[in-house]
């Protein structure tokens, strides 16, 4: 198999689907000529041209309205939002419209968008190119939402978004686009939502982690290996619908879980991950479930390294449920 | 007023056309070209601190230092600076210390703000420079609401807010120049027609023939000026800015300029504009622009232009080898300013990072 970076995976399983189906159209602040700030969408007009390689006004709410508009006659939109932190002028059409629109309708109208987001720390970014806006979004009903950490997984959840009938948002880990390389299938490639993924298996804790942190919680599982402790890495690649059916299974082999997530701690996504695992697991617990997550700060730029979850905090987390 | 046809102030001969002349002294004349030299030298260490690797990032703002300095020049005691992130200019030439500008480049202890943001990310409460953010235009509509509080308590005084012609495209624009032109605030909005929002031109941001003709919606007057001559706006500007204290109420001036350099540090601008294109605008500096009308009237000549450089470069090289000493920002930092008191949850989580907790 072919081996892509995160970013490279993203861009061509863009260009895929925009061959396989005339309806898909990318649309967003300097995706044409620019190919984004990021480059995904790099050479995608020269290919498809401007009418599907859409340079937008800077106006996010706009964005998200007018593909709502275009979901719901017939196109494919594919939304890019320049950062996940500046998707908040489209909260309104997102949260409000599409969101609520097949609900609402009761099935008459659909609009399956698909809004991609650069999130997450890690690039010295501050407090408006780092955050991890995630539990907004999961918070609301009606919304699919993903965060890859391979370039497999990331050209699965994508093309299944593109083709599924309901809207996605894709937040895509900034800091892993270039830094992530991996084995890509070729063709045909979809991952569904809400199915997990086992990164590592172990036998002593479960540590449930995504997008950047999943990388993180790899390395936090080596150092806790050279204590004795196997540690097995669920990445839930969906956050939501979650596979919860995995976790579950999970941590009643393992009795111990920690949850990792770059977002603020307080009503973080990690909030909900462990109170369906207490739920569902009370009686296989030997310990509290830990988090280990942001702070409930507003993103930093000098101190952005205090800041982030890292292998150490995790470790630490880890020792004190094996500890408990 | 018609907010389309374009007003300038300098004439090929070295003279300024009366109607649009905002009337300076020799000395003021001479300090609007100190001051856009400083910001000239500024941004090209900026850009060079960057490339070095001794700050993270930076926004230039070269090729526009006559709207800043000219907006800059009019702005007095008491006025309210909206600025965006590459409005340095309008605050230095207020009265934004270079030495509290250039820390802020740092983030280290020597940031009046701590570290809190990116470059370019500025704030000074003595000249009421009010903390940038990083989205476009979200400050366009605190100018009206801080403006309006000047306005209740009978203070003589404005709110200027600029921003790109992006800018325009945003639901604030709308809102702040509607809510401006409903309660008659004593707000100016500049906006900076630089041509791009990052690689999108201003003709792909816009159907309208400008950007000024748009205050015509708003009720409120709209003024298209040359934004590569510094006195014409200096004297637009300081026109709206009169009009504005005086209870006139709000204007928009679209002052149409060129970003000669890259849009940040980020960005390679050769990807989506031609080298021809910036050579043709390059022609039109607005510095040497102004510096050859400053030697055709006999106020400057290449001796004092040298000089002036100089002395830019090195009050910019002196801020720059006084702020890059100071220490990191404490690690305990982090928690405070999120509120006023420290809530018991962040004393904990601080208290968790400093025992190496998490
Ligand atoms: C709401 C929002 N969307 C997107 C961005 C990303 N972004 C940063 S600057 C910029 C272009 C701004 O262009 P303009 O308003 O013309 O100002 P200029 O940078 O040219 O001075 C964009 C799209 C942002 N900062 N805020």
């Amino acid at each position: 198999m072919p081996q892509a970076t995160l970013l490279q995976a993203i861009h061509d399983t863009l260009h895929e689907e925009m061959a396989r189906d005339p309806r898909v159209l990318v649309m967003g602040e300097d995706v044409g000529r620019e190919g984004g700030v990021f480059r995904v969408t790099e050479g995608l007009i020269d290919r498809f041209g401007p009418d599907r390689v859409i340079d937008t006004p800077l106006n996010e709410g706009g964005i998200v309205g007018m593909a709502i508009g275009m979901a719901l006659n017939g196109l494919r939109p594919v939304v890019e939002i320049e950062f996940a932190d500046f998707i908040y002028p489209a909260f309104d059409q997102i949260v409000s419209e599409l969101a609520k629109l097949r609900y609402r309708s009761a099935g008459l109208f659909t609009a399956p968008v698909v809004v991609r987001a650069p999130s997450g720390g890690g690039i010295k970014g501050g407090a408006y190119h780092s955050q991890s806006p995630e539990a907004y979004f999961i918070h609301t009903a009606g919304l699919t939402v993903a965060m890859p950490s391979t370039p497999a997984d990331a050209k699965g959840l994508l093309a299944s978004a593109v083709r599924g009938p309901d809207p996605v948002l894709l937040f895509e880990p900034k800091a892993l686009y270039r830094t992530v390389k991996g084995e890509v299938p070729e063709g045909e490639h979809l991952v569904p939502f809400g199915k997990g993924r086992i990164v590592r298996p172990g036998e002593d804790l479960t540590l449930v982690a995504w997008g950047a942190m999943v990388p993180v919680a790899s390395m936090a599982a080596d150092l806790a290996a050279a204590e004795g402790v196997r540690i097995e890495v669920i990445d839930p690649r969906t956050l939501w619908p979650l596979d919860i059916a995995l976790i579950e299974e999970s941590v009643n082999r393992t009795g111990r879980a920690v949850v990792l997530h770059e977002a603020p701690r307080t009503c973080g996504f990690g909030a909900e991950v462990s109170a369906l695992i207490q739920e569902r697991c009370f009686l296989r617990l030997k310990a509290p479930v830990g988090r280990v997550t942001g702070y409930d700060t507003p993103f930093p730029y000098a101190l952005e390294k205090s800041y982030l979850p890292d292998p150490e905090k995790t470790a630490c987390a880890v020792r004190a449920a094996m500890e408990f | 007023m018609n907010g389309l046809s374009m007003i300038a102030a300098m004439l090929p001969d070295g003279t300024v056309d009366p109607a649009n002349d905002p009337g300076l002294s020799d000395g003021d004349l001479l300090a609007v070209h100190g001051k856009m030299t400083l910001l000239r030298a500024l941004d090209e260490k900026g850009i060079a601190l960057q490339r070095s690797g001794r700050i993270g990032f930076y926004v230039p703002s070269t090729g526009q230092e006559a709207c800043a300095v000219g907006a800059g020049f009019r702005l007095r005691e008491g006025d309210w600076l909206f600025p965006s992130y590459r409005d340095h200019g309008l605050a230095l030439t207020r009265g934004y210390p270079l030495s509290t500008l250039v820390a802020q480049l740092f983030g280290n202890r020597s940031d009046a703000t701590r570290g809190r943001q990116m470059p370019n990310h500025w704030c000074d409460r003595n000249i009421h420079l009010v903390s940038v953010s990083s989205p476009v235009a979200t400050q366009l509509p605190h100018a009206v609401g801080t403006a309006y509080a000047s306005k209740l308590r009978g203070e003589p005084v404005a709110a200027i807010t600029t921003f790109g012609d992006g800018g325009t495209s945003t639901g604030d624009f709308h809102a702040a120049m509607n809510f401006a032109g409903v309660f008659r605030t004593p707000t100016v909005f500049l906006c900076e027609n630089n041509q791009y929002a990052i690689s999108v031109h201003v003709t792909r941001q816009t159907a309208s023939k400008s950007l000024a003709v748009k205050a015509q919606a708003y009720g409120i007057p709209g003024i298209r000026v040359d934004g590569n001559d510094v006195l014409a706006v200096c004297k637009v500007v300081g026109d709206a800015l009169a009009l504005a204290r005086s209870g006139g109420g709000p204007t928009l001036i679209e002052a149409v300029t060129y970003r000669m350099g890259p849009h940040s540090t980020s960005d390679d601008p050769t990807v989506y504009r031609s080298e021809e294109e910036v050579e043709q605008w390059r022609k039109g500096d607005p510095i040497r622009r102004y510096a050859a009308f400053l030697k055709k009237r006999g106020l400057l000549d290449d001796e004092a232009e040298d000089t002036a450089q100089a002395e830019a470069k090195e009050a910019v090289r002196q801020a720059v080898s006084d702020a890059e000493i100071s220490p990191p920002v404490p690690v305990e930092s982090l928690f405070e300013d999120v509120y006023e008191e420290m809530p018991r949850h962040l004393a904990e989580q601080r208290d968790g990072l400093l025992s190496g907790k998490g």
